[in-house]
């Protein structure tokens, strides 16, 4: 990163704040609303089955918005959450504890995620072609492992604290783990070189990597983690489910990815933040949860998840093409260079800006 | 107008303010009701109690349907006759569920009606096992629950109404296959899912019987695919048997999706007429395919009076008719006297078979 950057630490891209604040607004908006026009959805009862419905989709979106900032997606993410759940499976019919299965479920995700980060970054595949390639592979591996059968009878202890409440109330005991992994993604995202470099590549990874940001292996490494995360949400997902079977998440990757735009991230990279993301999971989740309980029909959920997906990526293009009318002929004519200037770059200011004549 | 370049960087204030805003007002929404399990339902006897077999079926049970996934023929038919005995009972009705036919997506749907304090869900599970908390919690809450068509595991419910004798439904789609190939040959399954309950089930019975009836010597199952009740996958799955099977007498389908995709590829195809399809399917949706020859027979109990028979069975365990213990009686008005087996589960008979000379009778 140039040292101009690196004063800048926190800096926002100015179109995006706006989006950011908008997804956030609307879904308190949401929120409130629903509470007010739903029965039943403003309850205590209902805030513990939205959070642990909307828990896998939330811990998933967490590395995709990193990857996806960084330019690249991961479609495997839910296929590998069914492979984890049918391995876990696999193993606890085998008599193992699952003190041990566990972490070697957390461990096999990260292993399917470095065998999609060594396929994008050592070979150079593109990683549209390599995820949707591992997301039939890992789907089908986890039927070649538990076929037809459904592993069910888990302890009752593990699967009651999962779906359990802190301290009998209604907040879930996977609250404060999750809120955790989100302080943790928000923090690693905007407030360390690590998350620079991410945005830097993925506004033109061939500056990025000029420029000295270790490109492919911070890739390699979001895939990894990426894995991990899908592991431990197979974890969740089993044991939540109480139900180990190798079609668990089936199709939660297009949920994911829909939570990750709609909360403001550029699908071409470089732009993006975490408060929209978390904003987009639970406008989402909870715009199903209420139409559901207004007894709105499986399809017609489908419809406006649809809609609302469509006007997030149509509105913000929308705004900034208005915005940029009456400045485009205010301004001198400049070749438009292909995709937005990295959101580190300083905003357009009054006053000078240094010109030390090195470019990045 | 002079353009001007405008600085906000109090926006990145005003969504953390808005989300600071959303988490206040959240609370403050969940802290305001708070409904845990205190619903005032006097009309409904408590459960649990000793079966009063001359009860009265309460009126103003709500009652809900929750097929394995919405936009299914089968279940539309179950659905008219559950709600036309929910109307003679004065009850109230709704139909709900997923669109894809899949266990989790099955619990929020529970966990949304048991907060709506329904009296009586009838549902046909995805998964015997990934239910069963929210199903003890919804009948923790009064909640009256009845599988129907795929039950979940017996602890979970209070009854299972069960379409058919699982004994009966393979051997008559085996008496079927083999009148249709005389009797030899090899054959072939097309199920839904590979999970579905009833459907394993019965394989598993067609392939023990296939091995012991010396009737049966002659036939061969070689392969068992999985459509998963989607009619293209399915379609898929009958043109992948067809090819890798050169030698395939017959297909059956355990399963009205996959039955009417493999007609449809049969009639499309060379195979057309050639190789025997039969398996459970609606008069409606195989009609065409009788007509022209593509399916001689096959066969289903009929979903609409399985739907009926689920709402009498319902409302007799939230009016205290029956528990669900074995032997039990109670008279589903026009269906007759049924008895409750072990395990709770509720036979509805033996299933029909629909050919060219009886199918225009029908309409499910």
């Amino acid at each position: 990163m140039s040292a101009e950057a690196d004063r800048r630490p926190l800096r926002l891209p100015r179109r995006l704040a706006g989006w950011d604040a908008a997804v956030v607004l609307l879904t308190v908006l949401t929120l409130a609303v629903a509470s007010g026009a739903v029965d039943e959805f403003g309850t205590t009862r209902n805030a513990t089955f939205l959070i642990l419905d909307l828990a896998p989709v939330l811990l998933l979106a967490l590395p995709m918005t990193l990857i996806v900032v960084s330019g690249e997606i991961d479609l495997s993410v839910a296929s590998t959450v069914g492979l984890t759940s049918a391995l876990m499976g696999e193993l606890w019919a085998g008599g193992w504890p699952l003190e041990t299965i566990v972490p070697l479920a957390v461990l096999a995700g990260a292993v399917l995620g470095a065998f999609n980060g060594l396929l994008v970054t050592f070979l150079g595949l593109p990683s549209l072609a390599v995820t949707i390639g591992t997301l039939a592979l890992y789907r089908g591996l986890a039927y070649v492992l538990l076929g037809d059968t459904a592993v069910a009878d888990f302890a009752r202890d593990y699967t009651r604290w999962t779906i359990g409440s802190l301290g009998g109330g209604w907040v879930p005991n996977v609250v404060p783990p999750i809120l955790l992994l989100v302080v943790l993604f928000a923090l690693v995202l905007h407030a360390t070189p690590v998350g620079r470099s991410i945005f830097a590549m993925g506004a033109n990874d061939t500056a990025a990597a000029f420029a000295g940001v270790p490109v492919e292996r911070t890739k390699f490494w979001l895939y990894v983690v990426s894995g991990a995360v899908a592991g431990l949400v197979g974890v969740y997902w089993t044991l939540r489910y109480s139900t180990a079977r190798a079609d668990n998440a089936e199709g939660l990757e297009l949920t994911v990815v829909a939570a990750v735009l709609l909360g403001g991230v550029s699908i071409y990279g470089g732009r993006g933040t975490l408060l929209g993301v978390v904003a987009g999971v639970v406008l989402l989740t909870s715009l199903q949860n209420a139409l559901r309980l207004a007894k709105v029909s499986a399809d017609a959920l489908t419809v406006v998840t649809g809609t609302l997906l469509i006007l997030s990526v149509l509105l913000p293009n929308l705004a900034a093409a208005l915005r940029a009318r009456p400045r485009r002929r205010a301004l001198p004519p400049a070749a438009p260079g292909g995709p937005a200037p990295p959101p580190a770059a300083p905003p357009p200011a009054p006053e000078p800006t240094r010109r030390d004549g090195s470019t990045p | 107008m002079s353009p001007m370049i405008r600085r906000r960087t109090p926006r990145r204030t005003a969504g953390a303010t808005a989300l600071a805003l959303g988490v206040a007002l959240t609370l403050a929404a969940c802290g305001g009701t708070t409904r845990d399990g205190e619903e005032e339902r006097d009309d409904v006897p408590a459960g649990g109690a000793s079966a009063d077999p001359d009860a009265e079926f309460a009126s103003d049970l709500s009652f809900a349907m929750l097929p394995k996934s919405v936009n299914n023929p089968y279940f539309e038919a179950s659905s008219e006759g559950a709600a036309r005995i929910v109307e003679e009972l004065d009850g109230s009705y709704e139909y709900t569920g997923p669109s894809d036919a899949s266990a989790s997506s099955q619990l929020s749907y529970v966990n949304a009606l048991s907060q709506q304090a329904t009296d009586v869900v009838l549902l046909s599970a995805n998964d015997p096992n990934a239910l069963c908390s929210a199903l003890e919690q919804a009948r923790d809450l009064e909640t009256t629950v009845v599988t129907f068509d795929s039950d979940v595991a017996p602890e979970c419910r209070d009854v299972f109404v069960s379409q058919v004798d699982g004994a009966e439904v393979s051997g008559t789609l085996l008496e079927l296959t083999a009148e249709q190939i005389g009797g030899e040959g090899e054959i072939a399954v097309l199920s839904a899912t590979a999970n579905a309950t009833n459907q394993n089930a019965w394989i598993d019975a067609m392939e023990a019987e296939l091995a012991e009836n010396p009737d049966y010597a002659d036939i061969e199952l070689v392969a068992v695919a999985y459509g998963d009740d989607a009619d293209e996958k399915s379609f898929r799955e009958t043109q992948g048997l067809l090819q890798a099977h050169p030698d395939l007498k017959a297909i059956v389908s355990p399963t009205t999706v996959g039955i009417a995709a493999a007609a449809r590829y049969l009639q499309g195809s060379e195979y057309g007429g050639e190789v025997a399809l039969t398996g459970l399917g609606t008069p409606n949706q195989m009609r065409e395919f009788v007509t022209d020859g593509t399916v001689t027979e096959f066969a289903l109990w009929d979903p609409t009076r399985l739907g009926e028979l689920a709402a009498y069975a319902g409302a007799a365990v939230a009016s205290g008719i029956i528990t669900g213990a074995e032997g039990e009686t109670f008279t589903a008005g026009e269906l007759g006297e049924y008895t409750v087996g072990s395990d709770g589960v509720i036979t509805l008979g033996p299933p029909a078979r629909f050919n060219a000379d009886n199918i225009d009778a029908f309409d499910f």
